[in-house]
């Protein structure tokens, strides 16, 4: 779905730029913008055709008995379940308890580490003290974490802390290494106007850390994700994660489908919403460092 | 620009300033007893093989860097911390490039807290008579390398500093665009009437803009000689960089210094 948009974009751009080209293009120019149209045409054509072929597939193998049909349900099944589903109001509800979630957790994430970050780039005998056990934290599978996290925070807390836990140490690590990167002239120039610590932060080190920022983002929401998703699993009365889970203890694949279905719904609008905020913002940003 | 040299008080003057640094691995001695005055109004050029300590010198003056030994005085007195009489350019522009033109001037001011209006005004006027009035609200990264050096000019001036550090200013810059930069800048700073300290590896870029070319020795860094410039071929009036660059005087100049420099020894 994101390609999709992305080509979509690509073309929409080359159309605008060959628009505001004018009139004195030569028939070999034109033909090369036909022929990237042609192409760009082509891969969605393609991305299309694909999706349509496994979904053909998935509906036709289980009626002819190639595949038995309590283990993959249908499209049409999915399709029918969702409708009801929609219809009671029971998907928005399990939608929405998840999507917020997710949310939360990656914004807990980005501000907590954001904030470790700055802690450990203002006292470097902090981070060397530290950097072992944020390494050892990092590289361990959070999803462990989660039985703990139940008995410890309870059924609705526990799905925070993970979705939290999964993105934090990542997002540290990210940004306190993008603090590094900092042109240190950077740093000596506002120094020279009696810059404090606190200004370098400000001034130099926070605005000059955007992209980073941005990318640390664009990694922590597909994160977030799974930490809610694993920690609905185990904790939650609702979410896409607990109808998942239920769907399969009941047999339901129908419910299961139809809950993973939504959840690629979720996770494609999340990283199209962070590819919005990346474009505006890098844009504004002057698009990287050309220093 | 020689008159004022008489009087008693040089805008810097250094004295007896050695500086080493630690690392784990060794001890290095940078800087050993260097001595130096320059009067006000003086452009001095200090060139040195990479290595020698000059950049290190400036940033002592500058108030980033302490001495070990010895004295730095700006103006009568000891330089402790970075001052906002005294202005800094470096190789590389380091214009904010998530900041405007404009912001990017105006960030001497911001942080050191003068007044607002009239600095925006003084922003404006300097990036105009350098040329970039149509791109105050541009971002750095629309404009070229030589742009943004001037840019980054109007930056250092914008408070206006009675010395100005410059720290191999030009050496990021092509060959013509640094020729054309050089004559500029100097012109401005000597309508300014500004000290100039100019740290340099490059002989023709100090003997065509400096008053006194300073050369000092591979490390530990130590004064090796200096060389008062002069072009008597070209009247009373110092020429533009690059027409000193082609005074009979020149070669003379570039030959002695460069026969001091040792560079054949290095690479």
């Amino acid at each position: 779905m994101a390609s999709e948009a992305a080509t979509s974009a690509v073309s929409a751009s080359a159309s605008k730029s060959a628009a505001s080209a004018g009139p004195s293009r030569s028939p070999a120019y034109e033909s090369y913008l036909r022929g990237l149209r042609r192409r760009a045409m082509h891969i969605q054509a393609w991305q299309v055709g694909l999706v349509v072929m496994l979904l053909v597939l998935w509906e036709v193998a289980p009626r002819m008995g190639w595949i038995n049909p309590m283990l993959t349900s249908y499209p049409s099944a999915v399709a029918r379940t969702f409708a009801a589903m929609f219809e009671d109001g029971s998907l928005v509800t399990h939608s929405w308890v998840t999507f917020v979630e997710t949310v939360v957790g990656f914004v807990g994430g980005m501000v907590l580490g954001t904030l470790c970050a700055i802690a450990l780039w203002w006292s470097s005998f902090l981070y060397r003290i530290l950097d072992p056990f944020i390494v050892v934290l990092n590289a361990l599978p959070k999803i462990a974490l989660v039985p703990i996290f139940y008995i410890w925070l309870g059924d609705a807390a526990s799905i925070y802390a993970m979705a939290i836990a999964v993105s934090l140490f990542v997002t540290i690590l990210m940004l306190y290494t993008g603090f590094q990167a900092i042109d240190p002239d950077k740093i000596r120039l506002v120094q020279l106007f009696g810059a404090s610590r606190l200004q370098v932060l400000t001034k130099i080190v926070l605005p000059g850390s955007v992209p980073t920022m941005i990318s640390a983002l664009k990694v922590n929401v597909g994160l977030a994700l799974v930490g809610v998703v694993v920690g609905e699993f185990q904790a939650a009365k609702a979410g896409l994660g607990y109808l998942i889970t239920y769907g399969s203890q009941i047999f339901q694949m129908n419910l299961v489908m139809t809950a993973i279905v939504v959840l690629a719904a979720i996770s494609s609008l999340l990283f199209v919403a962070i590819q919005a905020i990346e474009a505006t913002v890098l844009r504004r940003h002057g698009g990287g460092g050309a220093s | 620009m020689l008159a004022s040299s008489a009087s008693a008080q040089p805008a810097v003057a250094i004295r007896d300033v050695t500086l080493n640094y630690f690392t784990p691995e060794r001890e290095t001695l940078a800087l050993s007893n260097v001595s130096l005055r320059v009067e006000r109004g003086e452009f001095v050029a200090i060139v040195g093989s990479s290595g020698c300590g000059k950049s290190t010198l400036l940033s002592m003056i500058s108030g980033l860097l302490r001495p070990s030994r010895g004295s730095i005085e700006i103006d009568g007195r000891l330089v402790s911390a970075p001052s906002p009489r005294v202005g800094y350019m470096f190789q590389k522009d380091t214009l904010l490039e998530w900041r405007t033109v404009l912001d990017n001037v105006l960030i001497g001011a911001e942080l050191l807290g003068l007044d607002r209006a009239a600095s925006h005004e003084r922003a404006i006027d300097l990036l105009t008579r350098y040329g970039l009035g149509e791109f105050l609200h541009s971002l750095p990264s629309q404009l070229s390398g030589g742009m943004r050096q001037r840019a980054a000019l109007a930056r250092t001036l914008c408070p206006e500093p009675d010395l100005l550090l410059l720290d191999e200013p030009f050496s990021a810059l092509d060959y013509q665009t640094r020729l054309a930069l050089s004559d500029e800048i100097a012109a401005i700073l000597s309508a300014e009437k500004k000290t100039v300290i100019l740290v340099t590896h490059d002989i023709g870029e100090a003997i065509s803009m400096a008053d006194r070319v300073i050369v000092m020795s591979r490390r530990p860094g130590r004064i090796k000689s200096e060389h008062d410039i002069r072009f008597p071929s070209s009247g009373e009036t110092r020429p533009s960089p690059f027409h000193a660059r082609k005074c009979p005087e020149f070669s003379g100049y570039f030959q002695t210094i460069w026969d001091e420099l040792d560079l054949h020894q290095v690479q």
